[in-house]
């Protein structure tokens, strides 16, 4: 005889309370920002207001996938910003004109972030190394590798380029955000997404299942790299042009946006999806202070007591339901 | 049958192995040869070597020097996969269970069931832990479920499962009863019976003698990392004296003199989960013993009165005073000290040194102005692992360099130091080996004899019959029974613990 079983739903919501809190965080944030265009403009936000927040978060919405890769695996990659700011430095100067130079040039940039990400991963699983501190290196080296590449601001994206990564015509971004969306649901239900989770979760444990830590962490530095390069390339084609300090601020951003999406940074919990809609939410604060008259020399002030309060209350939530669950 | 032949029929075996960690010899040339069709158990002291050996046989770990051979021919096991692949499986005495993943991704850990594009999802998964569930009898754990939520003796039969489901020709099984109940335990030995009878190997561990005396076909012993003995019929007094490399004439101590009427600590009412309610006194110089059947309402009651777990109703009087303990930190102000089972998680900083993790709940007492009084510390810290017994390297060792028995001594000692005259012991010999039980045992009896007051809760009703003066059966939050010493055995424990109201 089987006992009565905890309804699917209880389940789901224990395993994927990360991703419900932050959804939840996003429509607040979304009906918030809404309220306030209406307020001041007099009218909701259209398709207008919708493309260009989809176009302005791709960026770091891939910056929070790649931090994800590594967070889920215990680890942080704080030289997602030195990765951001090469690739963007060689977009500008090497994409060319031609459609086949383009792809060419964007296919080596994407292979250079995963070489770069390699070499973290490297130091991490066989040095044996803190993953801060390998990455608070790297990123030092990327910068100012970077820097070599492109010392001044400038060189040129092609407006194909443009046009293509970021439509301003229309909100084909989200096209790029399903994407990314069903990237992380396959990587999940493959044999590597439920390794980088193992490990993160317990390494000792996993080893003893077989799991191999070092390959295991290459990997999920690999994709961390490749994915921060891809955010390089989206940063390049929307200014349409390079700038060798401009993915510095992401390394910091795509932490906030992991820890609002969800994402546990003590490894083993999270799911990339929830990264994206933290990335998300981020925008979306930055909107709603930009609408509220914020003196953007405070927007910082507002984003870190926001991203205080959001953790909190998910932290408080998260305890209670456990407790409830713990009961039940 | 001669040795050339026995050495080609054996199944696995381990041929002068040794293994040290950082300087501490943990297995030196010991031995160990299991065949097909027996279960063969392996006995000792904790720190004996038995879960090096099997970490060993389970490729865990590599061997600083010896063989292994599977069927005759050295193998090296490099990973836990390479031991796999010859159809090995461990259960390790820590479980290797993920915590934030769900049952089924456990139970099924790098064999998912995969669908397009070789993708699992949870639904599969989920079909596929049930039937594997349903396969070996297992009906009461929902795969669904989260490890991190489930009691540790779940967590058990799930890495169990795990190893049984596949079909191994060699099962490792390190303690793999120390978590479980009497109705699990029952199920593992008949998994392990139908094994044997197939024809394969099961070597495990126990500290349960009569679970050994059940099942095993063969027995060796380990003593301070080798074999001394390999034996198909051994008696227990037979077995401790080769485990300890001494005669223990008695078990148990004698019982201390009457205790004092004066009570140290009354509890009246006292409910919050699973407790319903509760009162009793404990008197000075008395052990009182708490027995039952586990999820009865224990632990509650001992966590609430060391302030760790919060009240629902009730009183507690401290030598006549009411007391509400909000927090440990109270309850030791108060006088009150728990010792619990789970060593590693419930109380000792395993990194930190014996010294450090003794002088603990001391360092407000041992300092002047604010500033420790480092000598004095570790003067009074070394004179409490001599006169524990403590078997370490030194005393700035870390606690994690020593074996279970050893660290339970440290726990126990810690609150011998801060001077409690009322002490919580929650199941405290679990999982400690038969040397260090006695220890622990004359510990408490001097103790008690010292005038402290002693509420002991332990799941072997054997300790409880044989130690306390009173023993009061917990069932279903209430106290069922209150049974005196005279004339008391673990039989009438366990009767009372097991008993329906109808029958009560």
């Amino acid at each position: 005889m089987a006992p009565p079983r905890r309804p699917p739903l209880a389940h789901a919501l224990a395993r994927h309370l990360g991703l419900v809190l932050v959804s939840v965080l996003l429509a607040v944030s979304v009906i918030g920002y809404c309220a306030l265009y209406l307020a001041t403009q007099a009218r909701l936000p259209g398709m207008f207001e919708l493309t260009s927040s989809l176009n302005n978060t791709m960026p770091l919405a891939l910056a929070a996938l790649a931090q994800t890769m590594v967070v889920l695996t215990r680890g942080l990659d704080l030289s997602i910003g030195g990765i951001i700011d090469l690739s963007n430095a060689l977009a500008a100067l090497y994409l060319g004109t031609t459609a086949a130079s383009m792809a060419l040039a964007s296919a080596l940039i994407l292979l250079a972030g995963a070489v770069l990400g390699l070499v973290n991963g490297a130091l991490v699983a066989y040095g044996r190394l803190q993953p801060i501190l390998v990455t608070l290196a790297t990123l030092a080296i990327f910068q100012g590798l970077a820097i070599r590449v492109l010392p001044q601001p400038g060189g040129a994206v092609p407006e194909a380029y443009t046009a293509l990564l970021v439509n301003t015509g229309a909100p084909y971004a989200l096209v790029y955000v399903l994407a990314l969306m069903l990237f992380w649901t396959v990587l999940r239900r493959s044999q590597v997404g439920i390794a980088l989770l193992a490990i993160g979760d317990d390494e000792a444990a996993a080893a003893a299942n077989g799991i191999d830590p070092v390959a295991t962490k290459l990997v999920a530095y690999t994709l961390s790299g490749l994915i921060a390069a891809a955010a390089g390339l989206f940063l390049a084609a929307q200014a349409t042009a390079g700038d060798a300090t401009t993915g510095n601020g992401y390394t910091l951003t795509s932490i906030v946006a992991v820890v609002l999406g969800g994402v546990s940074l003590f490894g083993g919990r999270g799911s990339g999806i929830g990264a994206i809609l933290g990335a998300f939410v981020t925008t979306m604060i930055v909107n709603i202070l930009f609408f509220a008259h914020i003196d953007p020399l405070y927007q910082s002030f507002y984003e870190g007591a926001f991203l205080v309060i959001a953790v909190v209350l998910a932290e408080g939530l998260g305890r209670l339901v456990r407790r409830r669950r713990a009961r039940a | 049958m001669n040795d050339a032949d026995e050495r080609h029929a054996a199944s696995l075996e381990a041929i002068s192995v040794s293994k040290s960690f950082g300087g501490v010899r943990a297995l030196h040339e010991a031995s160990l040869r299991a065949f097909p069709g027996e279960v063969h158990a392996l006995v000792g002291e904790n720190g004996a070597g038995k879960s090096t050996l099997i970490k060993l046989l389970g490729g865990r770990l590599r061997a600083d020097s010896g063989v292994i051979r599977h069927h005759g021919a050295a193998v090296a096991l490099k990973t836990p996969d390479a031991a796999h692949r010859l159809g090995c499986w461990t259960v390790f005495q820590e479980l290797t269970l993920l915590s934030a993943m769900s049952v089924a991704e456990n139970l099924l850990l790098r064999r998912e069931p995969r669908g397009a594009f070789g993708l699992t999802s949870e639904r599969r998964l989920r079909q596929t832990a049930e039937a594997v569930f349903a396969r070996f009898g297992i009906h009461d754990i929902d795969p669904g479920a989260l490890v991190e939520d489930l009691p540790l003796a779940d967590r058990q039969v799930i890495e169990i499962v795990r190893a049984l489901s596949h079909d191994p020709d060699i099962l490792l099984l390190d303690e793999p009863t120390s978590a479980l109940m009497e109705r699990e335990t029952a199920w593992l030995f008949g998994e392990v019976r139908r094994l044997r009878d197939a024809g394969r190997t099961v070597v495990f561990t126990s500290h349960r003698w009569h679970e050994i005396a059940a099942i095993a076909d063969r027995i060796t012993v380990f003593r301070g990392g080798r074999d001394v003995g390999s034996f198909t019929t051994l008696g227990e007094d037979e077995a401790v004296t080769l485990m300890t490399g001494q005669r223990v004439e008695t078990l148990y101590p004698p019982r201390p003199a009457a205790p004092a009427s004066e009570a140290a600590l009354t509890v009246a009412d006292l409910a919050g989960g699973r407790l319903a309610s509760a009162s009793f006194s404990l008197h000075r110089g008395e052990i009182l013993g708490v027995g039952g059947l586990a999820g009865h309402g224990h632990r509650e009651l001992f966590l609430m009165l060391f302030g760790a777990m919060p009240r629902k109703a009730g009183r507690i009087l401290r030598a006549g005073h009411e007391i509400r303990p909000r927090s440990p930190r109270q309850a030791i102000r108060a006088g009150i000290a728990l010792v619990p089972e789970d060593r590693k998680t419930e109380g000792l900083l395993l990194p930190l040194s014996v010294r450090d993790n003794l002088t603990l709940a001391v360092l407000g007492r041992e300092s002047r102005l604010g500033v420790l009084r480092r000598r004095r510390l570790r003067s009074v810290a070394a004179a409490m692992t001599t006169r524990l017994k403590v078997r370490m390297p030194d005393i700035t060792s870390p606690v994690a360099a020593l074996s279970g028995g050893n660290q339970q001594k440290i726990l126990l000692g810690r609150w011998l130091l801060a001077d409690c005259a009322v002490l919580l012991f929650y199941d405290v010999t679990r999982g400690v080996d038969v040397a260090t039980k006695h220890e622990i045992y004359e510990l408490m009896t001097a103790l008690a004899r010292d005038g402290r007051a002693i509420l002991y809760y332990s799941s072997d009703a054997e300790e409880l019959a044989h130690l306390a003066h009173r023993v009061l059966v917990l069932r279903e939050g209430r106290i069922a029974a209150e049974l005196p010493a005279s004339g008391l055995n673990a039989e009438h424990i366990v009767a009372a613990a097991m008993r329906d109201q109808a029958a009560a």
